[in-house]
């Protein structure tokens, strides 16, 4: 597919400039999508050039995959076809930032960390504590409906957009929502590129809803021998008043992956099998009652050991605790990540289900439980050889027999290329499909970006 | 479209058969009744029905569409754009049958209901868990899930936990063609495009909702009310920019103008002062000891912007009291004109001084008292035009008034709608902030889903028709309107 001869290079530098654009094997290199190279990669610095490349595009019937920092392009099925990379980077600007009102417009292109910078000075931030917080950029977080620790209190992303501009699939410079934090007018169109991987639109533009910087943050880990206890005390948790930031477990291999590379001393964290983790901010009186209740809960849930976080401590562990989808994609070198949703009085049984597949295959494993009711399960086998990837692919078969029984909703996040070939990564397909398809068309009714990346091949 | 609709005494006939004789109104003093909804718009039906379940909705959709007859979803008909209208005739499908709650699930914090349940009974029903639905629009004690749902309802506590979108999970939906289809679910998310955030807000244009699984939120351990009292609205609209602008999130920010709350005062008698020029109603909520220095904070910038007095309601009673006057301001004002506008546009909120200055302003120079009652703090306007309905002129001109105040808020970065929708009031107005290819991929979306416009036609989006098509309510509003 690559090296496709339909992409006139100087139809590309005619739009964004000789230097933004490119056809040579090295530059492409950077821009291949589970193995498979572009013929060409544009860099737009601007909407208008996006949506002449995507224009020129559709009358070439080339296929489009937007780009971002590249950190979850791996995510997906591999591309039906692939022509042209269209990298937002350039794109990276702020638009409007009125602290006052707690509301922030950036270019899709700018990097997660650089908007956070912009906001830190005026005690703001945006709760998206995402993996590949250093290189991701905004679009490409939004796009790949990553989520974050911070989900607990936050909620995720379209619960802070508050609108959007975006390039749609016949080229259009479009918008949807506003920049005011309640608005009712139109369809909310925005939120549905949310996740969307790329399969409907480019984004270019988007609009948040920033939040005060709490005054000041701690963090609280308990250590449990039984998974049993450890669900128990986050049951407890969400039954009191007690409204934390973060609220997790993580079992004994994801805390140690997350611990590797902490100072000395902060193993004593993460003693027993499995570590409930619980982020709360506020000041003086408050931090001690949620310390105080918290501790008892531990106590009297029979926990190994339990500690509170002082800032200098939190702040290692939580930076390392948001990296987790990056430090377990280290952790092997044939990982496979399955996300699974669900509602949180099945996640006690789901674990132990996703346990004994694992053990069945004898798959090392590492999981790691939102509270919101988000589970990461983590299969690292020691090799990528033939015979992992095959325990890898059964265990992943059988994961999914109890996601079609109704159980709980789950996909593949990241796996080896071998494994996107036998599986069906997003699970199959639900009777909303058909209502997909009709998004699929109205955003992108030549089927021009992303082709076959998403749930049921949209 | 009209004409072949007054809609034969067979096909009346025939819907009697699907649904049974006594689940149609078809008498038209009968139909009169659903004419109008909160909003002063107004529209005839040809009948109405009221579906027991999803398979009365079902045979509905498809008799309407066999029969090329518009239709309607309407809850209990408070909206404030005319979402519920048969703005083009046909059937109203009303969904007050459709009023049972499916499932309280306390451990995972979820709702599951109809349609037609009241807002207010969800979180009735939640308390003993220890949980409530936090969507609390003012008419919340009448309005219903399916009508906040599709008009993504807000609220005075919407300012610290969202609006309806963020509140909703999963739905259950027929659509226009008759089929139905099951979206979101109780779970934290499912695989596929987000189609639930799609659904909500959409104005019965794509589907109607037969099911929603709805988040529960737990209720507050401890909650302070304070009234603060001001002598000039610029010291109020100043306090709420600076609460905001310190990143401050109290769960609610309230202000009523001196006009509004001499209204409510005489009604209510909830507590506020006669010769102020502005309240504002705040509260916070939260852990015990969370909540008492975060009033401090918010008391010492009401006084910092030379606020007269703060008062902290003493108890639950003073509590409802002070609440009581806010939620039942359009009652108040009703019994002032027998006809008003509410418009509902939204700016940012650092603009709230100079929007309310304008608005006066406005006022002045359309020959206008224009009273202001609104969500303060996220910057959601309620400014309420007072007219005489018998005057079509003056119902022009009260039109020409509200729109001059929403070209003022898109002006300054805001949007013409935050909470109440664009119905068939304010699709004239959607171009102020939207262009022709925003227009043309959200039509296409409605178009996709709702091929031949049976389903809620004229609403949302321009139709080109005038808005002498808009027509004045000729009966004083007696209901307390929501806001």
């Amino acid at each position: 597919m690559s090296g496709s001869p339909k992409i006139s290079q100087s139809r590309l530098a005619y739009v964004v400039g000789d230097v933004n654009c490119s056809a040579e094997s090295e530059d492409l290199a950077d821009y291949a999508v589970d193995g498979m190279r572009p013929a060409a990669v544009a860099k737009p610095v601007s909407e208008e050039e996006a949506a002449e490349l995507v224009r020129y595009a559709v009358a070439e019937k080339l296929a489009v995959i937007p780009r971002g920092a590249g950190t979850k392009v791996a995510m997906g099925i591999p591309p039906r076809q692939y022509d042209l990379a269209i990298d937002v980077s350039r794109m990276n600007g702020l638009v409007a930032y009125d602290p006052g009102d707690l509301t922030v417009s950036v270019k899709a292109g700018m990097r997660l960390r650089d908007l956070q910078a912009i906001l830190a000075p005026h005690r703001q931030q945006l709760p998206l504590a995402v993996s590949f917080a250093s290189s991701a950029t905004v679009g490409g977080t939004l796009a790949s409906g990553v989520d974050s620790p911070l989900r607990q209190l936050y909620g995720t992303a379209k619960d802070f957009v508050l609108g959007m501009e975006f390039i749609t699939g016949e080229g259009v410079i479009t918008k949807s929502g506003g920049r005011v934090v309640k608005n009712v007018t139109g369809y909310d169109l925005h939120k549905l590129l949310i996740g969307s991987m790329g399969t409907l639109g480019i984004i270019t533009r988007v609009n948040f809803k920033t939040f005060p910087m709490p005054a000041e943050q701690r963090g609280f880990v308990a250590s449990f021998s039984s998974l049993t206890r450890a669900l128990t005390m986050l049951r407890r948790i969400a039954e009191s008043p007690l409204a934390l930031d973060t609220l997790e477990i993580v079992d004994a291999r994801l805390a140690k992956i997350i611990s590797r590379d902490m100072p000395a001393g902060s193993e004593r964290f993460f003693p027993a099998e499995w570590t409930l983790l619980a982020g709360f901010s506020g000041r003086g009186e408050v931090l001690e009652r949620y310390a105080r209740d918290l501790t008892r809960f531990a106590e009297e849930g029979r926990a190994d050991a339990c500690h509170v976080l002082e800032e200098s401590e939190r702040a290692i562990v939580w930076a390392r605790l948001s990296e987790a989808m990056s430090l377990l994609l280290e952790a092997s070198p044939a990982v496979t990540i399955v996300k699974i949703a669900t509602v949180p009085s099945e996640s006690g049984k789901i674990l132990e289900n996703l346990r004994e597949i694992a053990e069945r295959h004898a798959l090392p494993t590492a999981m790691l439980v939102r509270a919101a009711g988000v589970i990461y399960f983590a299969l690292l086998p020691a090799t990528n050889d033939a015979l992992c990837i095959e325990h890898s692919a059964r265990a992943c078969r059988e994961m999914f027999e109890g996601a079609e029984c109704g159980k709980y909703h789950a996909v593949i996040q990241w796996c080896p290329l071998q494994l996107k070939s036998r599986l069906n990564i997003w699970g199959s397909v639900n009777q909303d499909f058909a209502l997909m398809q009709k998004v699929k068309s109205v955003f992108d009714p030549h089927g021009v970006f992303s082709p076959g990346r998403f749930v049921g091949g949209l | 479209m009209r004409a072949l609709l007054s809609m034969q005494t067979a096909l009346h006939r025939e819907l009697e058969k699907l649904l049974g004789a006594e689940n149609v109104l078809t008498q038209s003093e009968e139909l009169r009744l659903y004419e109008y909804d909160g909003s002063v718009e107004h529209a005839h039906p040809d009948c109405i029905v009221f579906p027991g379940g999803r398979d009365d909705v079902v045979r509905v959709m498809e008799f309407a569409n066999d029969h090329g007859v518009p239709l309607v979803g309407r809850g209990a008909g408070t909206g404030l754009s005319g979402g519920a209208l048969a703005r083009e005739g046909g059937i109203v499908v009303v969904f007050s049958r459709m009023n049972r709650i499916l499932e309280i699930d306390a451990e995972n914090q979820r709702a599951v209901v109809q349609p037609g349940v009241v807002n207010w009974d969800v979180s009735q029903a939640a308390k003993s868990c220890g949980l409530h639905f936090a969507p609390d629009p003012s008419s919340q004690r009448a309005c219903t899930i399916g009508g906040n749902i599709l008009e993504n309802a807000g609220g005075p506590h919407t300012l610290a936990y969202g609006v309806t979108a963020n509140h909703v999970l999963g739905l259950e939906l027929v659509l226009p063609d008759g089929s139905v289809a099951r979206i979101g679910g109780k779970a934290a998310e499912t695989p596929g495009y987000d189609l639930t955030s799609l659904l909500v807000g959409s104005e019965g244009t794509l589907a109607l909702v037969t099911e929603a699984t709805l988040r529960l939120l737990r209720l507050p351990e401890a909650i302070a009310t304070l009234l603060a009292v001001f002598d000039a609205v610029d010291d109020a609209t100043r306090t709420v920019a600076d609460i905001t602008a310190r990143g401050i999130t109290p769960a609610a920010c309230e202000m009523l103008d001196g006009w509004t709350l001499r209204a409510v005062e005489e009604w209510i008698h909830a507590g506020y002062p006669m010769d102020s020029a502005a309240v504002l109603l705040l509260e916070v909520d939260g852990l015990r000891e969370a909540v008492g220095p975060h009033a401090d904070e918010i008391a010492e910038v009401c006084f910092a912007n030379h606020a007269r007095e703060v008062r902290r309601a003493r108890d639950e009673a003073e509590r409802n009291l002070l609440w009581k006057g806010r939620k039942n301001a359009f009652g108040a004002v009703g019994r002032l004109s027998p006809t008003y506008y509410v418009q509902d546009g939204v700016i940012p909120r650092s603009k709230l001084p100079e929007t309310l200055r304008r608005i006066a302003e406005i006022g002045r120079e359309m020959g206008f008292e224009i009273g202001n009652i609104f969500h303060a703090g996220d910057g959601n306007l309620h400014p309420i035009i007072l007219f005489d309905g018998r005057d079509p002129l003056q119902f022009q001109r009260a039109v020409a008034t509200a729109d001059k105040i929403i070209e003022h808020c898109v002006a300054v970065g805001g949007a013409i709608t935050g909470e109440h929708g664009v119905g068939m009031e304010k699709d004239r107005l959607m171009p102020l902030l939207f262009n022709n290819a925003d227009l043309a991929l959200m039509t296409g979306m409605r178009d996709a889903f709702n091929p031949r416009h049976l389903l809620n036609p004229g609403k949302i989006f321009p139709s080109g028709k005038g808005c002498g098509e808009i027509h004045v309510r000729p009966l004083p509003s007696t209901a307390a309107k929501n806001a």
